[in-house]
């Protein structure tokens, strides 16, 4: 088990070195972060190659390449390329705002995900499935920012129509009365929930496709059958064998999700205004500096990798055919 | 004769699919009786190895649907017991093998485990050691080597013969009475079948258990079975005890099967199947079923129009369903030699 | 008839007057598939596609779905016709109106027609949709098809590079890449999203491919003198088209849904050229109380979108019968 592990780590590492150059040459190749100099027609053609030269934007990638993984390693990223602002501090406080949101969802989905499939797999064609299978459907269509629009339409239609605030649609806190403690708790809830619905949505829908064909596969295995004949109570057989063994590959499910978290995240933070990684990112990009993305597409892949690994453990765990491969 | 542990009459199930019902067990009857071996011989969807799972409740039952019948054992019907009840009865006194082991074992779990389970299902008084210790006695039963070892594995680290001891092993835990093996060496190399021959006499013994053998291997037939059902279409065709059926087969079908067995030492240059295809089993044509394949039958009207009952043939416990097995007295089964296991 | 003999004496497989003969005797219907036929039981023979057809339009929901895009498609084609104003018509006396027997749909802060607009962005949305299906379809073939064929270091390179592209999230490199094509032309959107896609069709086809290259037939193709490329085109893409044409299919749904969120976000398709992502970009400019901006085309999408995945189900059901069918 444990070579298993240390195997699968030691995998990740050269994809992540692998991962770093993509990045770097995928954003350096696609921005030109002077082109608005360049179209400035006050700004002389000696000016730009003076800032080239400054920033090293002249050299070749391999070496701008060797730069950036200097400053990654040792400086925290480094500074920004306009205004040399220090890029680690923003992004860690906007990366403890955007995991707060992104794992709240992950988690709600889960448990929503796993009881509307299993409960749909169990009672297969009755109402509750044929209603299930139509929201997912829906919630598969459902593009994440529009109902993100939409739940601050409802909210806001409420408000117009009774003065009462059930959710915030914008803001991660009040910037005033925000409070200490439980209070704080609250208003964070409020703050956060519409956007973590919004992210809820489509995570529920692919959690409780997949539980349910898993559980319907599991449930007309041959060892269930055995299972049953073997005396079991319904109970015992559909807990510790079927569901068990049907929450297996959902792991792998999650883990592949979780990039496409993030993904939410850019969208319903804009939407929400929400003081995160989403909305960092954005704005960078807007901004053109390229240097705030690579940190930014760096540290998703890595926690992308590690959330890989810790799936890949966890299944490894409960599936101990794949420990011996 | 003693009481028969098992008495089935007239069963009917059929499943309902999306091209139409499917009559899957047309009415058979049969009587198991203590300490022996019945073998039920027939192809694929000949309807042998449903008729058993219904027994056991093991048919899923939107498709399938028990239509009538009774089944009587221990005097109970199970087929009318409640479902409290069958789960009671199933495991301890009616045991099954299944003919995949691979599949039929739970991966996730250690197969001590799964061997404990059944026996803790109907003994939960009983203390998971001693649960555990009863399974390494039980894999030393069947045969499986190193069984303190093996106790704790997974079903991926045994063999496909190992498996298939591991779910005997299983099946006699709580020493049933009846144990019914479907197709039990099926998906295992010829090798390895002879081996598990033996662990089924052996485990039939230790539980004392009257078995029911379902194949369509007539070699684990000749080897184990006492008495024979042959099946066809979901009816049986042909009941008797093991000599009379090969020496003296008395149904067109039955001697169809014998005859296309390969023989290593008759001077035969061609192989013999059965001309023809098994009937659809959703919309059967009235009469006999066998009748389009059937080399007696010869186009007469009585096979085309008028299903056969099954009646006894000589005034004796041979039965078949042929209107004309009597045109077939005489004829020897072409089974002159004995057959080896797994031919 | 010689063919029913010839048929009967097929059934015999053995010296002919051995006693299993089946002899033809008087008297009507007397073989074994005569009998069958006679019964009706006998199944015609189908070509393929029309069993899948069959299969298609059994799934109500798939058939509907499709009526519904048809109209929906064809109301964007025809929005010149349709559509009771201009898309970029400015109504002076109706700013910001709610929706209205006028307006349908309500109109925006500069008196512009919602509905003209959103027939006019449906049209945006289904080419690119289109657009992106087919180029993504085509390259991820043809891309996937050799790398399953020839396997070896391109395969593996292949695999090794989509398999890092997967640990960043598709919208955060979609942006990167959108960005840096700037105000883009729907079809530049459309080749953009097309190059950016092609791994998961690839895939695929890849998968097939190399389970099918250890396939009997195509070894005695290949000991027949076939080329790879006859191997690869006449043996296995018949092969792979089931999963092909369905992956296409979901490929549209997810392209116009990508659309959305990249012009939403103002990276994509901008004004003045409608698209329905980009209206309800400036829908939520114009302030989230009137609704009726950023719902209606909303509403759309997901219309579209669901039909699409309809459609999609519906043809895997069709094509691939051999799939487990857990019915959806």
């Amino acid at each position: 088990m444990l070579t298993y592990i240390i195997r699968r780590f030691l995998y990740s590492i050269p994809v992540l070195i692998a991962t770093s150059f993509l990045i770097f040459t995928f954003v350096s190749i696609t921005g030109d972060p002077l082109g608005r100099l360049r179209a400035n027609p006050n700004i002389t053609a000696e000016q730009i190659h003076s800032i080239e030269h400054a920033k090293n934007l002249d050299k070749p990638v391999i070496i701008r390449y060797g730069y950036w993984v200097r400053d990654a390693v040792t400086k925290q990223f480094g500074t920004t390329l306009f205004g040399n602002r220090p890029i680690w501090p923003d992004l860690k406080r906007v990366i403890g705002h955007t995991l707060q949101f992104i794992l709240s969802a992950i988690i709600i989905s889960l448990i929503l995900g796993v009881a509307i499939g299993v409960y749909s797999a169990l009672r297969q064609y009755s109402l509750f499935d044929y209603t299930a299978t139509t929201l997912s459907f829906i919630g598969f269509a459902t593009p994440v920012f529009w109902l993100a629009l939409m739940l601050q339409v409802l909210m806001v239609q409420i408000y117009l129509k009774w003065n009462i605030r059930i959710f915030y649609t914008s803001g991660l806190s009040s910037s005033v009365g925000a409070g200490h403690g439980f209070h704080f708790l609250i208003d964070r809830i409020q703050h956060l929930a519409l956007p973590v619905i919004a992210l809820c949505a489509l995570s529920t829908a692919t959690y409780s496709r997949f539980m349910r064909a898993s559980m319907l596969e599991v449930l007309n295995s041959d060892y269930v059958r055995t299972a049953r004949a073997k005396g079991l109570i319904e109970r015992r057989v559909i807990m510790r064998h079927a569901f068990r063994n049907a929450l297996i590959p959902l792991i792998t499910v999650v883990a592949l999700d979780f990039g496409g978290l993030f993904a939410g995240a850019i969208v319903t933070e804009t939407i929400f205004t929400l003081d995160g990684m989403g909305f960092y990112f954005v704005n960078s990009l807007f901004a053109s500096d390229p240097y705030p993305v690579m940190a930014w597409l760096m540290v998703v892949a890595t926690m992308v990798i590690i959330f890989n690994l810790i799936a890949d453990i966890l299944y490894g765990v409960f599936d101990p055919r794949i420990r011996y491969e | 004769m003693a009481d028969p542990i098992l008495s089935i009459r007239d069963l009917v199930v059929e499943f309902t699919t999306e091209d139409g019902v499917v009559q899957a067990v047309d009415g058979i009857s049969y009587d198991l009786y203590p300490g022996e071996t019945l073998g039920i011989v027939g192809e694929s969807g000949s309807g042998k190895s449903v008729s058993t799972m219904s027994l056991l409740g093991l048919i899923p039952q939107p498709p399938g649907r028990i239509v009538r019948g009774e089944a009587i054992f221990q005097g109970k019907d199970l087929l009318k017991v409640s479902k409290r009840e069958l789960r009671r009865i199933r495991g301890r006194d009616l045991a099954m093998v299944f003919q995949d082991p691979m599949t039929s074992l739970n991966p996730v779990l250690k197969i001590g485990f799964q061997i404990a389970e059944a026996i803790k299902a109907h003994n939960p008084k009983v203390k998971d050691s001693a649960a555990k210790k009863r399974a390494v006695e039980l894999l030393k039963i069947v045969g499986v080597p190193n069984p303190e070892r093996r106790v704790d594995q997974y079903p991926h680290e045994f063999s496909g013969g190992m498996r298939q001891r591991a779910m005997i092993a299983m099946a006699i835990a709580n020493e049933p009475a009846v144990l019914i093996a479907d197709e039990p060496t099926t998906a295992l190399d010829v090798t390895i079948q002879a081996q598990i021959l033996e662990v089924l006499k052996k485990a039939q013994e230790e539980a004392h258990a009257a078995t029911i053998l379902i194949t369509h291997d007539l070699g684990l037939i000749a080897e184990l079975a006492d008495r024979v059902i042959v099946m066809y279409a979901g009816k049986v065709v042909e009941l008797g005890d093991v000599s009379t059926i090969f020496g003296n087969p008395r149904h067109p079908y039955t001697i169809g099967l014998m005859d296309s067995l390969p023989k290593l030492t008759a001077e035969e240059e061609w192989l013999r199947p059965i001309p023809g295809q098994p009937p659809s089993l959703i919309s059967r044509p009235p009469g006999c079923p066998f009748h389009p394949r059937c080399f007696l039958s010869q186009g007469r009207v009585r096979c085309r129009e008028e299903e056969p009952e099954l009646r006894p043939i000589d005034k004796t416990a041979h039965l078949t369903a042929c209107h004309f097995a009597e045109e077939l007295e005489g004829r020897v089964g072409h089974l002159a030699e004995p057959v080896g296991a797994g031919t | 008839m010689s063919s029913e003999q010839g048929l009967r004496d097929e059934l015999t497989i053995g010296p002919p007057g051995s006693q299993y003969t089946m002899s033809p005797a008087e008297g009507p219907a007397d073989s074994s598939e005569e009998l069958t036929y006679q019964y009706g039981l006998e199944v015609e023979a189908r070509s393929q596609w029309a069993y899948a057809r069959r299969r298609f339009f059994r799934h109500r929901l798939a058939l509907g779905s499709l009526i519904v895009i048809l109209l929906i498609f064809g109301a964007g084609v025809f929005a010149n016709f349709l559509a009771p104003y201009n898309y970029d018509q400015i109504n002076l006396n109706a700013l910001s109106v709610a929706p209205s027997w006028h307006h349908l749909f309500g109109t925006d802060s500069a008196g512009r027609d919602s509905l003209s607009r959103v027939l006019f962005g449906i049209r945006t949305s289904a080419r690119v949709g289109i657009l992106v299906g087919v180029l993504s379809t085509l390259i991820g073939t043809i891309i996937g098809g050799l790398a399953g064929y020839y396997g070896g270091w391109a395969d593996n390179l292949l695999m090794r590079v989509t398999d890092l592209f997967l640990t960043l999230p598709l919208l955060a490199v979609l942006l990167v890449a959108a960005k840096y094509l700037g105000h883009s032309t729907p079809t530049k959107l459309a080749l953009l999203l097309a190059f950016l896609i092609w791994t998961q069709i690839a895939r695929i086809v890849r998968g097939s491919f190399l389970s099918l290259r250890e396939k009997e037939y195509v070894e005695a193709a290949k000991a027949a003198g076939a080329g790879d490329l006859r191997i690869m085109l006449r043996h296995m893409l018949p092969n792979t088209i089931g999963p092909i044409v369905v992956s296409a299919t979901l490929t549209i749904g997810t392209a116009i849904l990508l659309e959305a969120v990249l012009s939403f976000l103002g990276f994509g398709i901008q004004p003045p050229t409608p698209a329905l992502g980009a209206l309800l970009n400036e829908g939520q400019d114009q302030g989230i109380d009137k609704w009726w901006l950023v719902t209606f085309p909303g509403i759309v999408i997901v219309i579209i979108v669901l039909c699409i995945n309809f459609i999609g189900d519906g043809l895997r059901d069709a094509l691939d019968p051999t799939q487990r069918r857990v019915r959806a």
